[in-house]
């Protein structure tokens, strides 16, 4: 573990830790333990940003720090098998139809992912019954349902009400958040919750697998 | 009541009275109806004595509308953008039958026709990139590159004419190969200056420029037509006037795109703080092309990457803020009313805004998603406040949760005067019943 490169990433100092992630490397560290460094990092990130510490810039620069160390790491570990990581769970994700907006989405998916959970990105402007056949294919535990407008609140009501026609309802947990989302539009929706930001996402998803 | 002969030797406040009286006193306007014009006067005289922080006779109530009059009559989102007689028919039906205090402007809703053949790459609108019942919406791309920041700041115009508007453009593509106007000096350089302007791909980008322009003209005057009988027939006053926006919205919304401007509030800061600096002058000026003698003097600014969760407070205090509040300044000194439009939240900013430098009754805040509570605690006695009624209320409420809020919010934030009501966002869809709840139930409040 690299107490330097966990605190460069957490203070937002990019270019630091990118140099000191290119030295550990050159001196031998294992690749492995520089991507559990980052990891390390954005939990304290995302501590904060649930205490209202820090904000959406200070995730997106976070998450090209993760992306360029990665991507140091990456030729180190060819033909070396990691240990699988066990995932926490599934959560199929996707802005909702008539939506474009993807900056909460994306935000809310690499909190996810940081924080033990397989996403499976469908994109924005998402039909339902794109949805549905996510939910089908993958068996998520979670479906995340995105929006910026009130015009997505028809949509994810309808979305919801897809999975139902389905017969996927009940395999799931629908969580909803966006601009002018609300708890008002979440029993609108019939969804079974709201997060207002990234971190309320990581925290009812936890919830919902059983996981801390 | 015509300008002063001394309006330019009178204070920031007196100018501003002046141009509010000139509003109330509908310089220019012919009404219908002595009702509609008696109708203008006391709805436009609630506005301003809310706007001044004065109590008003009632209080006056707002629809901030997106799309909703054209779902509302039946029609699509399409259909606002590329139908006139519809545009027409939607904003009548929806005045008629609503009667907010103050008219919602046809001109929210562009012609189509004109992004299509300029190939506007900076929004979808509907039936072009998003549905047709689906408003238009911001594709966020970085149409400058972070490595632009110098050539920006070196020259903005030049910038935008051969760098900016080719990118967001497809139309004007051509234009990246004009050379600069700054070298058409002197007689021997002049037919030299002037040769692209004889290849055919570059003429085209001026016959369709000629197009558009024609049918701006066209849409304007169906516009003004549209507006004036709302306002004549009705006698419900525009309350907004000209339009602006914060410098750093200008960089991160029209040039950057959110994720980018967020990265170079790490990787970038001096050239951000130069470029806001250099877009003062251009935003301070930016909205008196809409404003005539006896409109109305706000000016209209949505606010969008300085809200609570798109940076730290700290951040906001020094790339958001200085820039922002030097165009409301400059606007303030002339009798203009800054009237800004916090979208998302400002929970953690209602310290900073109530700036000393910047005069008490001069600036109007309508709140999107912030505690109004906390509002009329920071505002009260410094400045107009208005909104956070919530549009998910009025599309998936019940009447009786539409009037138990409005009562509600009548109840904490109205006794003291200078507030209005008006929705969080802009509104696209609603219970038609809801509506009229939200309005009633205004109308009938007696402080």
């Amino acid at each position: 573990m690299s107490k330097e490169l966990i605190d460069a990433v957490v203070d937002m100092r990019e270019e630091d830790a990118v140099k000191i992630a290119e030295n550990l490397l050159s001196s031998g560290a294992d690749p492995l333990s520089l991507l559990d460094d980052c990891r390390e990092a954005l939990g304290i990130i995302g501590s904060r940003f649930a205490a209202g510490e820090c904000f959406v810039p200070e995730l997106i620069l976070a998450g090209e720090m993760l992306r360029q160390v990665g991507a140091l790491v990456k030729p180190k570990l060819e033909g070396k098998a990691g240990p699988a990581q066990k995932k926490l769970g599934k959560v199929v994700f996707g802005t909702v139809e008539g939506d474009i907006h993807d900056i909460a989405k994306d935000i809310v998916e690499f909190m996810l992912e940081v924080n033990g959970f397989e996403v499976i990105d469908l994109g924005v402007d998402v039909p339902a019954a794109k949805f549905v056949e996510a939910v089908q294919a993958h068996k998520p535990e979670v479906v995340g349902l995105s929006g910026f407008l009130t015009l997505a609140y028809d949509p994810m009501k309808n979305t919801v009400q897809a999975l139902k026609d389905a017969g996927l309802r009940d395999s799931v947990k629908i969580m909803i958040g966006g601009g002018q989302m609300d708890d008002q539009v979440a029993a609108y929706a019939k969804a079974d919750a709201y997060g207002k930001d990234a971190m309320a996402a990581v925290t009812l998803s936890k919830g919902w697998v059983g996981a801390k | 009541m015509p300008k002063p002969d001394n309006f330019e030797k009178l204070t920031p406040d007196q100018k501003r009275q002046a141009r509010l009286d000139a509003w109330v006193n509908h310089e220019g306007i012919e009404f219908k109806t002595p009702e509609a014009e008696k109708g203008y006067r006391e709805r436009a005289q609630m506005f301003a004595d809310a706007f001044s922080m004065k109590k008003p006779k009632r209080v006056p109530v707002a629809i901030a509308t997106g799309f909703f009059p054209f779902l509302y009559a039946g029609y699509s989102c399409k259909d606002a953008m590329y139908d006139y007689e519809k545009l027409g028919k939607a904003m009548k039906k929806f005045h008629i039958d609503f009667m907010p205090d103050t008219a919602a402007s046809a001109g929210l809703y562009v012609p189509g026709r004109i992004l299509e053949i300029l190939d506007y790459k900076l929004y979808h609108w509907p039936g072009h990139g998003v549905p047709e019942n689906t408003s238009y919406q911001c594709t966020e791309a970085e149409f400058m590159k972070q490595n632009e920041y110098e050539a920006y700041l070196s020259d903005p115009s030049d910038y935008f004419i051969r760098c900016y508007l080719p990118r967001v453009m497809g139309a004007l593509e051509p234009w990246k190969e004009l050379p600069p106007f700054t070298n058409l000096l002197e007689l021997p350089f002049i037919p030299w200056g002037m040769l692209p302007f004889g290849l055919p791909h570059i003429q085209e980008t001026f016959k369709k420029l000629m197009r558009v322009g024609e049918i701006a003209l066209e849409w304007a005057g169906k516009v003004a037509e549209i507006d004036n009988e709302t306002v004549t027939t009705l006698g419900l006053p525009k309350y907004q006037g000209g339009f602006s926006k914060a410098p750093f919205d200008v960089v991160g919304d029209t040039m950057r795109g959110t994720r980018a401007m967020m990265l170079d509030t790490f990787r970038k800061r001096k050239e951000i703080l130069e470029s806001c600096e250099r877009i003062v002058p251009f935003m301070t000026q930016m909205p008196y092309g809409a404003y005539a003698w006896g409109a109305s003097p706000t000016v209209f600014f949505p606010l969008h990457k300085g809200a609570d969760s798109f940076m730290s407070p700290k951040d906001f205090k020094a790339l958001y803020w200085p820039s922002f509040k030097a165009v409301m300044l400059n606007l303030i000194k002339d009798g203009m009313i800054p009237f800004l439009f916090v979208e998302g939240s400002y929970n953690q900013r209602l310290d900073l805004i109530t700036d000393p430098d910047i005069p008490a009754g001069s600036t109007i805040w309508y709140f999107d998603k912030t505690d109004m509570k906390e509002v009329k605690k920071h505002l009260q006695g410094w400045a107009c406040f208005s909104g956070n009624f919530p549009s998910s209320l009025l599309k998936t409420g019940t009447i009786e949760q539409v009037k138990t809020h409005c009562e509600q919010l009548l109840k904490d934030l109205a006794g003291d005067g200078g507030y209005y009501m008006v929705n969080g966002a802009v509104l696209d869809e609603a219970i038609p019943e809801n509506l009229h709840a939200y309005v009633d139930t205004v109308k009938a409040y007696k402080a």
